[in-house]
Formats: C-alpha cells, sequence, structure tokens
C-alpha cells in the first residue's frame, strides 16, 4: 500500500551531458511486508532501496554482504521465495510479500546447518566476506541437485567469487555437506 | 583433511578456526555492519579524468540538497597533512599527495569532493550536483613512452617522469656476458594487477568532544601505524586516537596503507561532532585502491654450454602510478633483491627505474616484488635451458646452492637463512612422475596433441623483517596474560583478516601452557587494546608475531613458575606445565592446579620472594633476518592450438616453510596463493586506456578467477626449518601466489614450443595463445 505521508526530495535529473540540474522530484515512499527468516517485518521505503540495503540498513541483519552491487560477485546472495538472488540488483519494493531467508535464518535452534558445518569442517572461508553468499548459493545447488560432482559445484558456485580459498576447499565444504544431508 | 579428537599437542594438528562459527553464521561485524546512532554517510566525487587542471569546483547546489550536511573540497581541509610514503630510497623524487585533489587530478579516481549526507543514497546524489570544470591535459599511460624526453609531465617541476633509479651491480658482469656461450634475451610485461578483496574499505570515524577522542574502524591491515599517521596527518594527539580493524574481508596487501578516504572522514567526524561513514563502492575498490604488480623487464642471461648461468643483466621500469601510497616505490626494490631466485648467479646488474603515470599508485599486492621476480627468473631459466638444449630439469639442478651452503649470501647483498631445495624439488618432480610425462609428452605430440610441463622452483622473503630493512618497523608485539580465573588473553600486534591467527597462535599457547584451546583467546586489531604493534603484511604474522607472543609466553610461565614452586615448595626450575597442572617433572603427584596457580598470583596473599604480583607480559620481538621459504610447482596442462584453450590437467606445489603449526590454514594459504598467481598468468590485467581511463573496472571486465577456472592443486611440504625463530617457521601467505605464475607460464610455452613459441604476454587468454601460434607459423 503506497503511503505519500512522508515524502522524500532526492531525485535528481540529469540534463545534456554532465551538466545537472536539481529537480525536486516528491517521491513517495512504499509500503512492504516482508517475512524475514521467519518474521514478519513491515516497512515504509523509497521504492529506490536496492533489496540488501533494505535487509542490512532496514531490518538490521548485516550477514550478507555488499560486495559490488553489479551482481557479479554473489556476497549479497539470499533467497526470495526459496530461489536464490543477489538482493543488490532486486528492488526492496519487488520483494514486498515475500519469504526471504538470509545467513542469519540457516541455522536452526542453534544448531548450524550442513553446509555451514560443511565450511567449517572443510576450511572453506578465510576473511568469511564471501561466505555468507557462498553458502546461501551452495544451499540453493544442493537442493536442486542433492549429489553434485565437483564440476556440478563448480558450476554452481560460478556467480559467486572468493579471492581468499582458490575454491577447493569450498568445494570440499560442499562435498561434506551433500554427504550429511544425505544422511 | 578430517579433524582429529583431543589431540596432546595442538601445533603441528589440522584443527579447524576458531574465528568461523561467527563467520558461517552473518554474525561478525566489518566496518560496514558497525551501526552507531546518528551516523552521517560520506560519498566522494571522483576525477572522471586521467590527467587534467581544476579550473573550478562549485559546490552550491550540493549543499542546497535536503539531507546534505557538508561538501568539502581541499581548501576545507585546512591543516589536514599529505597522505604519506614511508619509501626512503636516495634521490626520490616525492610528490605531494593531498587527500583531495589541489588544482590538478592525476588520475581516474582521484577524489576531488567529499559529500556528507544523513543518508548514503543522498551522499550519492548531492555528487552529482557538483560542478567541476576541469581542463584536459595529456596522459602519461606507457611505461615506455612515460620516460622518453618528450613526454608530457605529470609533475611540472620534477623535469621528468622518473621517480627513482636504482642501479644494483655484483661480480663483474661484463666479463660473465663477453665469456658466455650463449646470451639470451627476453622483455617481459608483469601486468597491472588490482587485490580486489572481498570486503571493499570502508571507515567508520567518530569524534567525542568531551573526551577529545577520536575512534576510527577501518579495514586496515595496519590499526597502530594508521593510528600514528591519523594523530600527524589530521592533528590529534595520538594518545586520543584509536584505530580498530574489526572484522576485515581479505587485504592481499591493498590494505597495507593509509589513504586519503580514512584522513577525510576523520576530519569530516571532527569537525562535524558526529560519526561519518563511508563504504568504498567496488568501482571506487578498483580505481582507487592500490594497484599490483606493473613493470616491464628487460632481461639478458649468460649461459655455458653445460647449463651454468653465469650472470643476469636486468633493466626494469616499473610503474609507481600517480602518487605514492605508503610503501609504493619500495615494490620494485623487492625485485632487485631477489632476482637471482633460487640459484648462484654471480653476476648480477640491474636498472630499476621507478616510473610515475596518470594511473593509480601501485603498491604491495600479494607478493610485492618478488613474484615480478621469480617470473623473470623462472621464464629466464626455461629459455636458457632450450638455448642450450637441456631440460627444464636439468638446468634448475645445475644452478641450485648446495644444502650445506646456506646460510647464503646472495649476490644482492641478503642472506637467505636455510634453504634445500633439491629436496622439495624432487619430491615434486617424484609426484607427478616427471620423466614418464616427458615420455607421454612425446607420444601426444605424435597425434597431434600439445602436453606442456611447467616447472617453476623458487625462493621468496618472508617474516618481514629485521627492522632495519622496514620503513616502520620490522618488529612485533604481544602480550600475554593468565585471568585470575586462568583464561588466557593473548594480544598481538599482528592484525590478521583471514589467515586465522586466533587458531594457530591459540594453537601455540595451549601447548605452552599446557591448557585447553578454548581457554586462550586471541585479540588483535585493536590500538585501545593490544601494545603498539605493526601489523600483518609480508607473510610475517607468525614468523615475527607469534615469536614476540611464544617469548612473551615464556615470561609469564617463568613467574607463574614461582608462585607453584612456592606453593609445593619445589624448584621452579623442575616444573612443566601440562594437562592444566603444573607439576614437577617426573613426579605426577607433586602438581597443582594451573587455575589455583593463576587466582594465587592475583590474590597475592602469599608471594614468593621477589616477585611481584599479576601474570602478564609484554615482548617486543627483533628478528634478526627475513626467513625465505622455497619450493617447487609443477603444472600439467594440454593446450587446444585450433581455440588456444589451456586445461590445466594437474597442478602440484612442495613448499618449504619451516615447521607448520596448522597444515589445514597452510593448505587453505597455499591454494589461495596459487589461484591469486595463477590469475595473473591466465585471466587479470587491469587495462588503461590511452586517454587513462580503466576500462577493467567491474567484476565484469576484470577477470578474478571463478570457481571453474581453478584446478584441483596438491599440495605437498619439505620441512627445513628456519634458524631465525625459535617455532623453526617462515610463512605462507605469499608462496603460493610467487611460484605459480611463471610455473603456468613455462607449461603452456612448453606445450607449444614445437610450434617454436618462446613467450607469451601474460594473461594467456585463448586469444593471445591463439595468435602466439600463428606468429611462430609465421
Amino acid at each position: 500500500m503506497p503511503s505519500n505521508s512522508k515524502e522524500s526530495w532526492i531525485f535528481v535529473r540529469p540534463v545534456k551531458g554532465r551538466h545537472v540540474e536539481k529537480e525536486a522530484v516528491p517521491l513517495a515512499k512504499k509500503v512492504i511486508h516482508t517475512t524475514i527468516n521467519g518474521e514478519a517485518h513491515t516497512h515504509e521505503v523509497e521504492p529506490r532501496m536496492l533489496l540488501i540495503h533494505y535487509i542490512r540498513d532496514i531490518v538490521g541483519l548485516t550477514g550478507s554482504h555488499v560486495g559490488c552491487e553489479t551482481s557479479l560477485c554473489g556476497a549479497c546472495t539470499v533467497t526470495v521465495n526459496e530461489q536464490a538472488v543477489k538482493s543488490c540488483t532486486m528492488l526492496a519494493v519487488q520483494a514486498d510479500g515475500a519469504e526471504i531467508t538470509t545467513i542469519e535464518g540457516l541455522a536452526q535452534n542453534g544448531d548450524l546447518h550442513p553446509i555451514q558445518d560443511g565450511f567449517w569442517e572443510r576450511h572453506g572461508l578465510q576473511c568469511g566476506f564471501c561466505t555468507p553468499g557462498m553458502i546461501m548459493a551452495a544451499h540453493q545447488l544442493l537442493t536442486r541437485n542433492p549429489n553434485p560432482t565437483e564440476d556440478e559445484i563448480r558450476h554452481g558456485l560460478e556467480g559467486n567469487l572468493c579471492r581468499c580459498t582458490g575454491y577447493q576447499h569450498i568445494v570440499e565444504a560442499v562435498q561434506y555437506a551433500a554427504e550429511k544431508m544425505q544422511g | 583433511m578430517a579433524t582429529i579428537a583431543a589431540p596432546t599437542r595442538m601445533v603441528g594438528a589440522p584443527i579447524k578456526r576458531r574465528e568461523d562459527p561467527r563467520l558461517i553464521q552473518g554474525l561478525s561485524h566489518y566496518v560496514d555492519d558497525i551501526r552507531l546512532v546518528g551516523t552521517l554517510h560520506c560519498a566522494f566525487l571522483r576525477s572522471d579524468y586521467a590527467h587534467a587542471a581544476i579550473n573550478s569546483i562549485d559546490t552550491s547546489a550540493a549543499k542546497e540538497l535536503p539531507g546534505v550536511v557538508t561538501v568539502i573540497t581541499a581548501e576545507d581541509l585546512g591543516e589536514v597533512g599529505d597522505i604519506p610514503c614511508g619509501a626512503e630510497i636516495p634521490d626520490l623524487k616525492v610528490p605531494g599527495h593531498p587527500a583531495l585533489a589541489v588544482g590538478r587530478v592525476r588520475f581516474v579516481g582521484e577524489a576531488v569532493a567529499a559529500v556528507v549526507a544523513t543518508d548514503a543514497y543522498i551522499a550519492r546524489d548531492a555528487l552529482d550536483l557538483i560542478e567541476v570544470d576541469y581542463e584536459e591535459l595529456p596522459a602519461v599511460t606507457n611505461l615506455d613512452k612515460a620516460v622518453e624526453a618528450d613526454s608530457p609531465l605529470i609533475y611540472d617541476d620534477f623535469g621528468d617522469n622518473i621517480g627513482f633509479t636504482m642501479p644494483l651491480e655484483a661480480g663483474d658482469v661484463d666479463a660473465a656476458f663477453a665469456e658466455a656461450d650463449h646470451v639470451v634475451s627476453q622483455r617481459f610485461v608483469n601486468q597491472r594487477l588490482i587485490p580486489n578483496a572481498m570486503e571493499t574499505r570502508g571507515v567508520l570515524a567518530e569524534y567525542l568532544p568531551g573526551e577529545g577522542t577520536l575512534t576510527v574502524w577501518s579495514s586496515t591491515q595496519v590499526p597502530h601505524i594508521l593510528k600514528t599517521q591519523l594523530a600527524l596527518i589530521a592533528n590529534v594527539p595520538e594518545q586520543k586516537v584509536r584505530v580498530i580493524a574489526p572484522e576485515v574481508g581479505g587485504g592481499f596487501g591493498s590494505k597495507l596503507n593509509v589513504y586519503p578516504e580514512e584522513v577525510v572522514v576523520s576530519h569530516l567526524a571532527i569537525q562535524l561532532r558526529k560519526p561519518v561513514k563511508w563504504t568504498e563502492k567496488r568501482t571506487e575498490n578498483f580505481t582507487t585502491t592500490i594497484h599490483g604488480r606493473d613493470q616491464v623487464n628487460y632481461v639478458d642471461v649468460a649461459v655455458n654450454n653445460d647449463g651454468t648461468i653465469t650472470g643476469i643483466r636486468a633493466k626494469i621500469l616499473a610503474d609507481l602510478g600517480a602518487s605514492y601510497q605508503l610503501l609504493t616505490p619500495l615494490i620494485p626494490t623487492l625485485t632487485n633483491l631477489m632476482i637471482v631466485g633460487c640459484y648462484k648467479i654471480p653476476n648480477v646488474q640491474i636498472e630499476l627505474v621507478g616510473v610515475l603515470t596518470n594511473k593509480m599508485a601501485t603498491d604491495a599486492y600479494r607478493g610485492a616484488g618478488r613474484p615480478e621476480a621469480t617470473y623473470i627468473i623462472e621464464r629466464m631459466v626455461d629459455l636458457a635451458a632450450a638455448q642450450v638444449g637441456m631440460d627444464a630439469k636439468d638446468i634448475r639442478f645445475k644452478n641450485f646452492p648446495q644444502p650445506d651452503e646456506f646460510p647464503l649470501e646472495i649476490p644482492t647483498g641478503i642472506i637467505y637463512d636455510s634453504g634445500n631445495y633439491q629436496e622439495s624439488f624432487n619430491k615434486a618432480l617424484g609426484i607427478v612422475d616427471y620423466d614418464s610425462l616427458r615420455n607421454q609428452q612425446v607420444q601426444l605430440r605424435q597425434q597431434g596433441r600439445y602436453l606442456g610441463i611447467g616447472i617453476s622452483t623458487y625462493a621468496e622473503i618472508c617474516g618481514m623483517g629485521p627492522s632495519i630493512a622496514m620503513p616502520a618497523g620490522g618488529w612485533e608485539s604481544s602480550t600475554v596474560r593468565v585471568e585470575p580465573t586462568g583464561k588466557i588473553t593473548v594480544l598481538t600486534g599482528v592484525s590478521p583478516h583471514g589467515q586465522g591467527q586466533e587458531t594457530t597462535f591459540a594453537q601455540m599457547i595451549a601447548d605452552e601452557f599446557g591448557v585447553d584451546i578454548d581457554d586462550v583467546a586471541v585479540i588483535h586489531g585493536d590500538t585501545g587494546r593490544q601494545p603498539y604493534g605493526i601489523g600483518t603484511f609480508g607473510s610475517r604474522a607468525t614468523a615475527v608475531g607469534g615469536t614476540a607472543m611464544v617469548i612473551a609466553a615464556g615470561q609469564v610461565k617463568e613467574k607463574m613458575a614461582k608462585f607453584a614452586a612456592h606453593l609445593m615448595e619445589a624448584n621452579p626450575d623442575d616444573l612443566v606445565f601440562e594437562e592444566g597442572s603444573i607439576l614437577v617433572e617426573g613426579s605426577p603427584d607433586q602438581a597443582v592446579d594451573f587455575v589455583a596457580v593463576a587466582l594465587e598470583a592475583h590474590v597475592a596473599k602469599n608471594l614468593p620472594p621477589d616477585t611481584t604480583p599479576g601474570l602478564e607480559a609484554t615482548h617486543f620481538f627483533e628478528p634478526s633476518n627475513f626467513t625465505y621459504p622455497f619450493g617447487a610447482h609443477i603444472a600439467v596442462v594440454e593446450v587446444d592450438t585450433d581455440t588456444g584453450e589451456i586445461d590445466i590437467q594437474r597442478y602440484v606445489c612442495v613448499d618449504d616453510i619451516g615447521n607448520i603449526i596448522n597444515p589445514l590454514l597452510v593448505a587453505g594459504q597455499v591454494h589461495g596463493g596459487i589461484a591469486q598467481g595463477l590469475g595473473q598468468a591466465l585471466y587479470e590485467g587491469a587495462v588503461y586506456d590511452e586517454s587513462g581511463q580503466l576500462l577493467t573496472g567491474s567484476f565484469m571486465d576484470y577477470a578474478v578467477p571463478k570457481a571453474t577456472q581453478m584446478p584441483h592443486f596438491e599440495t605437498d611440504h619439505t620441512v627445513t626449518p628456519s634458524p631465525v625463530n625459535p617455532m623453526g617457521v617462515k610463512g605462507v601467505g605469499e608462496a603460493g601466489t610467487i611460484g605459480s605464475t611463471p610455473c603456468m607460464v613455462n607449461a603452456v610455452v612448453d606445450a607449444l614450443s614445437p610450434f617454436g613459441v618462446k613467450d607469451i604476454e601474460m594473461p594467456l587468454t585463448p586469444n593471445r595463445v591463439w595468435q602466439a601460434i600463428q606468429d611462430a607459423k609465421g
């Protein structure tokens, strides 16, 4: 439900080349309803707000990271209605009504998810910055393909960059998780 | 590698990391995750031009935008000082380096103005309202042309674009080349790389006017150095400055620096008396965080028919960029030092020229000067072998020093602490079954298939280092404290950002005191908590910082033994620390509980003679030398000569990094290092066009390796302990990067040797490989 009660004066429009003129355009914020890690949220957001900024700055879940804002590195990967999404290239308003899971929602009742376990056991992380997105991408991969080959794991994680590990321990982490999830 | 259950000794065990639970659950705090009430957001307007005069800057429209708090340019910085460079090189020309551009911009991305707003989005909006009137000047972007007499000047008063020249000569080079059976010459390009830590830089600064204190959270590898520099530059007394490096998402040298944004954000927080935060965009990271490598090398070697290499001559043009960051001019000087690699080459002549260009500054990127040297020598050794008709394996053995020659002074003036190059190389050759591979190569060639076997044997400099060789000192500090409850707090001056010292240092302390590793906490990255330290870079944390810690722990143990001996009426010299007890060696019934002694030392009711209360010691360790890891990398590739594509079939490395604290973490460091080295060989390269625009300014255009592009690594070790520190460790952070780049290029060139291909410029993209084949065919 859009609200006109609060307006922000933030839009500027470029006019011919580098010349820019300010044009104050009142831009209505929009109310969105989301369920994040099982918890219901209602917020008023700017239509231009990115989903990752909504999750981090409005909801306050900072486990998902911003690595590039161009959907190339995958550090911001979350699931939206069970689909892995790079939340830096989706608007928060597009997630109105969605069920979202972030890295903070993966462990259940204090027990690590097998993928988290795998990353810990197999030293699948070093600086840890790509890890939440990498784990969420691996989660999607194992949901679709519970018993992937090494090649399939590497392809499944192709959209997530890691600068520390050279990926080998990440592959082993996903293999560990796949085995564990199959019992 | 499986985790083993409760080992009696932690050092050497592949235990999983204690950092990880917070990281895998999204519970850690990088700079951008830290929230302070009332935080304002900063954004920087950056130059679109590589070289231009600034005629005027109009910020008035930006200042009027609702939500904008202030907009500043250089003239608003008042007494704020220049960005520091720590390099001391004879006759080095040091340009000024203001935090915001004054009068002229010299690279694309240089900060020109800063906006502070109540919201990060508004701050970005305001950037579009700032008008800068630029007058474009000719850009200097090509290294070879930059040193020509008629090149446009980046700094008018310098007279040329040469920052410094550094000659190095040892032995009789002219005689060596005159007498040699062959002289082999080659030009190499060690292309510019962009480090791309996954966490971009970020700064949050808060000034408390009542206390007069400035607290800065920064994604840095060197919080202590940053603290001192901020005090000097932003004019806050050092005792009132605290720098915190919270969780840091990778650095690879790119955060071993003091950046303009750290200074400007601190200044703004002081002026506005509110917390100010800046989080770097990836585009900014590409354009304004330091770059690495970028050298052109003209190299000759003198080699005799028996494969003996008698001399090396090199002219090195090193691209410094447009201004100096903390260590910019020093990095290529490491190339000078390491140019002979792991070989006995008595005659050396180098002319190093540091060149200014209209690009981002280069500085330390994983390996920092040594990958360039290793690339030069390892490629030249292969070319020399081809020239004299020797196998790449044999020429290496021919020129290695013998194990009994260490410590070995090499002609460039440094002393290799230890080495057994034959052992690691033999092990690697054995793993790949080298002779069979060569046979297989011959057979496949008959079928029109091109297998390549690449070798790189390397030595490198780690454990940086003696203070004499380091601008800000090369020592490290640690405080070890046994708390009243028997828990142990370790403070370290190193500042890990992914390396895992919260685990490895705790392993060492657990062994020292005979306690459970979970009773040990390793605290780092906060100048308000630790004694002054230097930081994490140059593969130094364990060799230097770990040694400081172990010595401090020894001092605490000595004191604790006095308390225990006093309680038991024993001799302190007879006591050992085992499994939570302090006991008389060989008499397990004469024991006292570790926790009880810890409490006793703090309540201090029954002090031993000449003993003060408390259990804490601080040690500052000054190493006597660098450490010199070495090893052998072997790659097996098949090249598709129709497409130029490279299939990596095997990648084997045998590194000798001395004693190993945690093999699981060592494997991680080696893998990651190789990935960055292979990145240079195969995929990565920063490209500036002639006007100085960075064409590779996003992950779409700059190829950080993906999971599908990396092979499976087979790692192994030999162990030659370093004599430089009591643990016999050397350092492992950079070895993989240093060894792997020439290994891969040697493999591809080897595969294409039937075509007469002698060299291919990196990165070895399919197009370049295919073109090299066509060119060789003529």
